[in-house]
């Protein structure tokens, strides 16, 4: 479905994206997994094109393809129209509009009038609290319910792929299974595949199908999740899981691991 | 004292302030950049219309319907020569550059019409009166500006509030990158800002001119003015702009009518006063961004 071909991003003069490759297949949820700075976000405004502004062309080099059309070059208003949608890091919620003019801003792109309603309804029903909210402005929200609202909207243009950007940030782990048990409830019912990048390496393996890791900007290593999560490497490194003591008793906190 | 009098004649001037303020307002709620051209702009498109009126002799409805075309075109044009073309705007620099925009207009029309003062006309005979209450002299001029404002000013709100492209203006303006996410196309989007605004602006100019005279530099004090009226009001909401610029002119006209020196600058005093006390100004409503 999303296919990225050695793509290459630069911020002036730093190569943020060393050529990155990787697929989305339909129906799947594909998780980005990495440290910080590693270049997850970079990835998906990549994808969106939001980096135009930055400069003229990015990605610098590579190709990226949606449902077998190029999209590199795309504006992000067509890349949306195409059906790819993008819930960013930090919900974004417009925060002087009130929740439902948020909901419907979701829809900006759609003309079908009855199809708003229903997936409208659809929205409510993933996330009751907007709907007693909907009056209020979405500033006024809290965190979780502002991140409801972001993934909501977002699920509004009705998209084919549904990209999120740290769904997890900032809140509290009983929200973060609701969230992730609410993303995989909209793969499942709704058949929409999903790119999830995610810090909280535990939740995003529990869930995801197929998972990349990124590391200074180069995938490290692709992998089926469960084997990441029988991984050593990751044990330690990402899920926080301490080895067995040595003999002496001593953690050995020097070691380093490189994936290449 | 004629309070009617001056209270009807407050209420006119405001509500040409309001009107004018209205369209600084609607550049401002998209892009957070406060248009120092608008005046220039309004004042260039009177000056169309003067042209079309003194030069080809047209009716006066079909001169103002071709200038209604032109100033959105310039509001447009000059959204895509001066801002678009901006590297990495900053809204301080957006801001300059509307100043550059300003001055360039002023230049282009003291070339083109000279700086003398022209007489501009309305086709409203200022000399036809109404007497509803006795001491209360209201005359086609204020009429027309009362009905004018208040029909561009229920327009305007049932626009922002109610239809999509309203919303996704305000959209924009609150979080331009999720405007983008949403599929919105920001620019058209500021074009048709900066084309609506300059359309309004022009109603308004031509109002001021009918009221004094039409030469380059005749929209400088009441953009100043209107400015003013537009932050009183919070720079953000149109009822706010409706208030600040009604405020506005009842303020100046009562001063004027008691210490008629002060009536130039008593209506900024009133604002510094405001301003240190609700920085804000008096309607706005304004979120910290959350993280």
């Amino acid at each position: 479905m999303l296919k990225v071909n050695n793509i290459e991003t630069w911020y002036d003069l730093i190569r943020a994206l060393h050529g990155i490759s990787f697929e989305v297949r339909q129906g799947d949820i594909v998780t980005l997994l990495g440290a910080n700075g590693a270049g997850k976000t970079t990835v998906l405004k990549t994808i969106m094109r939001l980096l135009y502004d930055l400069k003229e062309e990015q990605p610098e080099k590579g190709a990226i393809e949606f449902l077998g059309e190029r999209i590199e070059r795309k504006n992000t208003d067509e890349i949306v129209r195409m059906g790819i949608s993008y819930v960013p890091e930090g919900r974004e919620v417009f925060p002087e509009l009130s929740v439902l003019e948020n909901i419907m801003m979701g829809a900006y792109t759609r003309k079908d009038k009855q199809g708003i309603r229903d997936d409208m309804e659809r929205v409510f029903g993933y996330f009751p609290i907007l709907r007693d909210r909907q009056r209020q402005h979405a500033g006024l929200l809290s965190g979780g319910e502002q991140q409801m609202l972001a993934i909501g909207r977002a699920l509004m243009s009705r998209p084919k792929l549904l990209m999120l950007d740290e769904p997890s940030l900032g809140l509290s782990p009983l929200l973060i299974s609701q969230i992730f048990k609410i993303i995989y409830d909209i793969n499942r019912n709704d058949g929409v595949t999903i790119l999830l990048v995610e810090q909280n390496v535990n939740m995003a393996l529990k869930h995801a199908h197929f998972a990349y890791m990124l590391e200074n900007g180069k995938i490290v290593r692709a992998e089926k999740p469960e084997i990441l999560r029988e991984d050593e490497d990751v044990k330690e490194f990402y899920l926080g899981i301490a080895r067995d003591a040595s003999v002496k008793g001593y953690k050995r906190y020097r070691r380093k691991v490189r994936f290449r | 004292m004629p309070i009617g009098q001056l209270l009807v004649e407050g209420l006119a001037i405001g509500a040409c302030y309001g009107l004018f303020a209205t369209a600084v307002v609607i550049i401002y709620k998209t892009s957070e950049v406060v248009n120092f051209a608008q005046g220039e702009m309004a004042m260039f498109s009177s000056f169309v219309a003067f042209h079309i009126l003194s030069v080809y002799h047209y009716p006066f409805w079909l001169a103002f319907i071709m200038t209604m075309i032109f100033s959105i075109l310039l509001g447009v044009l000059i959204e895509f020569l001066f801002l678009r073309p901006a590297k990495h705007p900053s809204i301080l620099g957006m801001i300059v550059i509307t100043l550059g925009a300003e001055m360039f207009l002023m230049g282009l029309a003291s070339w083109k019409w000279g700086a003398e003062q022209q007489h501009f006309a309305l086709p409203l005979d200022q000399r036809v009166t109404y007497e509803p209450v006795s001491g209360m002299v209201i005359n086609n001029w204020t009429i027309a500006v009362l009905v004018v404002a208040t029909v561009v000013m229920l327009l305007l709100y049932v626009f922002f509030k109610y239809t999509k492209l309203g919303v996704a203006m305000r959209a924009t303006q609150q979080n331009k990158l999720a405007a983008k996410i949403m599929g919105i196309n920001t620019g058209r989007i500021f074009s048709f800002a900066w084309g609506l605004s300059s359309l309004i602006g022009a109603t308004a100019g031509m109002f001021f001119a009918s009221r004094a005279a039409l030469d380059p530099v005749f929209m400088m004090e009441p953009f100043l003015r209107a400015f003013a009226a537009a932050v009183l009001g919070g720079l953000m909401s149109i009822p706010g702009v409706i208030i600040g610029g009604g405020l506005m002119g009842l303020i100046e006209n009562f001063f004027g009518y008691y210490w008629p020196h002060w009536k130039p600058i008593v209506a900024f005093i009133v604002i510094i006063l405001v301003l240190c006390l609700r920085p804000s100004g008096l309607f706005a409503r304004h979120y910290v961004k959350k993280v």
